[in-house]
């Protein structure tokens, strides 16, 4: 083929033709499922911000002479045992929800990118003693290690969000650490060597940027998990403590309801699915758009 | 054979010796003194001196840690504060119950999930593969708690057709047994079979485009034969490990659907022991999954090996 004749097939695909960030973008918006799963991720955030503003009852605010109404007018989602709009609570606690997925993703990340960037890069008795260690976290089942660590920090939505962070740190250590071993034999970071740059910059200007893709898409599904990990264990109750709103707790008071008040257990159950399916449905896209093998 | 296992075996050595450190960390990160619970309300200044002595915490962290070590490689992981009986024993009571369950999820998981992977590879991008991979992504996405809870609504209480909850051993009455389990491994087995679809698809995908495959089609092989002889059998080596390694979300998911369906087993032990304070308990079982889980990569490796030929020669 000619160079006029790429060229030509080059501006033919829309795809090829972008420039990078546009082209992941324009992947991104050929797969249907991940705008689906963009949407629903996206109409969450908004609802669990807006809460503060939204026209709605305090939901903690009882009504003794409306327990457990079924969804009417006045309370679209009806009811709980203690007469509070299962709407408003459904809303305040899609933000403990979204809190506890993004913070404990935020802290397996802050620990797991450096540590894992460190064990790669330098290789040798760091990267031994760091991958035994994640190894070893690795070998307790994730919700067990979370559990056994909130139990021992106490039941609170922060220590659920400290507990399933730790536990969601090795996946991350172990990722990076794999990235950074393909990177660090490029010809780009042999250059960076050579000129004689001090090595925190090659970390973070050369290694860092080029390993980032593939982690984002696992902290976009590890949020999806976290989301689930801190509703069981609210669900049990050892993350948001009553009478503050969240789904798992939610579930655990309706599941003694279930014949008078099924609708207690409807609503938290299909809003964890939901936001739990449109964070996986953006990781799927997110790593599609993001290989650059397939185009 | 054996040298790789051997090789296997000495790799997992420290890493089961670090889950101990991390396990035996637990506790002391604790806050507040756990011997004011055993002391009991009068705190008399002798029995702390007594309990103190007992269980060793005037000796440095270290020897505290070997003891702690030399007992559990003995079969002694303490006494539970609640029922005061060896928590050895304790979990030797509960596992038949989660075994029986987790046993049985498998089986749901591998019934549902292998036949899905191969129709989805088999049929992609038709309607067939569309419809399985939102099925699976569902599956994923569905808290298994939630599952359970409207499973029991569904069944039990509106049909009326299974047992919403308890647990009746194989032993006392066979099919009763099984029938009280068959909800929960239900809730628990779809959960895994949503993974193990998705990692038979894109295994079956892998094989399916192979050269032998081709030569397969080319000799003019019937298509069922091609499929389930000559793809399906290799691409049935990852899925073999990965069934072995989902052991730690089987475990995991057993703590909620024995919270759920209110069953006895290990899952019930440890948010019991949770809630009750009972930390010799909790880190039993942490020590005990996490050595099992790591047996259970030992065992995927060597299952990896037996079925994998080409291994065999390095």
């Amino acid at each position: 083929m000619t160079d006029a004749a790429v060229n030509q097939a080059l501006n033919a695909d829309p795809v090829l033709a972008a420039t990078p960030e546009n082209r992941v973008w324009k992947k991104f918006k050929r797969h249907k499922s991940a705008m689906v799963g963009g949407f629903l991720v996206a109409f969450f955030v908004i609802i669990a911000l807006a809460a503060p503003i939204l026209p709605i009852p305090d939901p903690s605010a009882t009504d003794w002479g409306a327990v457990r109404k079924a969804p009417s007018w006045a309370h679209w989602m009806g009811t709980d045992e203690i007469g509070r709009d299962v709407m408003s609570r459904m809303i305040w606690g899609a933000q403990a929800s979204l809190l506890a997925g993004v913070m404990s993703v935020g802290i397996a990340l802050m620990l797991g990118v450096p540590l894992g960037i460190v064990a790669g890069y330098f290789g040798g008795w760091t990267d031994a003693v760091i991958s035994r260690c994640t190894e070893a976290l690795l070998a307790a089942p994730f919700l067990i290690l979370a559990i056994a660590l909130a139990a021992f920090l106490g039941p609170s939505l922060t220590n659920a969000m400290i507990a399933i962070g730790i536990s969601a740190t090795p996946i991350f250590i172990r990722l990076t650490r794999g990235q950074v071993i393909n990177v660090k034999s490029e010809d780009y970071v042999d250059s960076a060597l050579a000129i004689g740059l001090p090595t925190p910059k090659i970390l973070s200007r050369y290694i860092l940027p080029n390993v980032l893709p593939p982690i984002l898409v696992q902290a976009t599904l590890t949020i999806a998990t976290a989301i689930i990990a801190e509703a069981s264990l609210s669900f049990l109750g050892l993350g948001q403590q009553p009478p503050a709103p969240s789904w798992g707790s939610m579930l655990n008071t309706a599941k003694n309801f279930l014949n008078q008040a099924p609708w207690m257990a409807m609503w938290p159950g299909i809003s964890i699915f939901l936001v739990v399916l449109g964070f996986n449905l953006l990781g799927d896209g997110l790593r599609d758009a993001l290989d650059p093998r397939e185009h | 054979m054996l040298s790789f296992l051997f090789r296997r075996i000495l790799i997992a050595l420290p890493t089961i010796l670090l889950i101990s450190i991390f396990v035996f960390a637990l506790q002391k990160i604790l806050p507040g003194d756990p011997l004011l619970v055993l002391a009991g309300e009068e705190r008399d200044p002798e029995t702390l001196a007594f309990l103190r002595e007992k269980y060793r915490l005037n000796d440095p962290i270290w020897m505290q840690y070997l003891a702690w070590v030399g007992n559990a490689l003995q079969g002694d992981l303490g006494i539970s504060l609640r029922t005061n009986q060896p928590v050895t024993e304790l979990m030797a009571q509960k596992l038949p119950v989660t075994i029986q369950l987790a046993v049985m999820s498998m089986i749901f998981a591998l019934v549902i999930g292998i036949p899905a992977g191969i129709l989805s590879a088999v049929k992609k991008g038709t309607a067939t593969d569309y419809v399985a991979n939102i099925v699976a992504l569902s599956g994923l996405s569905i808290p298994n708690f939630w599952l359970g809870i409207m499973l029991i609504l569904l069944v039990s209480v509106k049909w009326q057709l299974l047992p919403a909850s308890g647990y009746v051993p194989l032993s006392e009455d066979f099919w009763l047994s099984i029938k009280t389990m068959l909800m929960p491994s239900f809730v628990l087995g779809t959960a895994l079979a949503a993974t193990l679809m998705r990692h038979t698809r894109s295994s079956m995908l892998t094989v399916l485009s192979a050269d032998y495959v081709r030569t397969a089609r080319a000799k003019g092989l019937v298509e069922r034969v091609v499929i389930l002889k000559h793809a399906l059998r290799n691409a049935l080596t990852p899925i073999v490990t990965l069934t072995a390694l989902l052991f730690g979300e089987l475990v995991a998911g057993a703590v909620l659907t024995e919270q759920i369906f209110t069953i006895p087993g290990f899952g019930k032990l440890v948010v019991d022991a949770v809630f009750n304070r009972d930390y010799a308990v909790v880190q039993g079982i942490v020590l005990v999954t996490a050595v099992g889980f790591i047996f259970m990569n030992l065992f995927a490796d060597a299952m990896y090996y037996v079925l994998n030929p080409r291994l065999r020669g390095q």
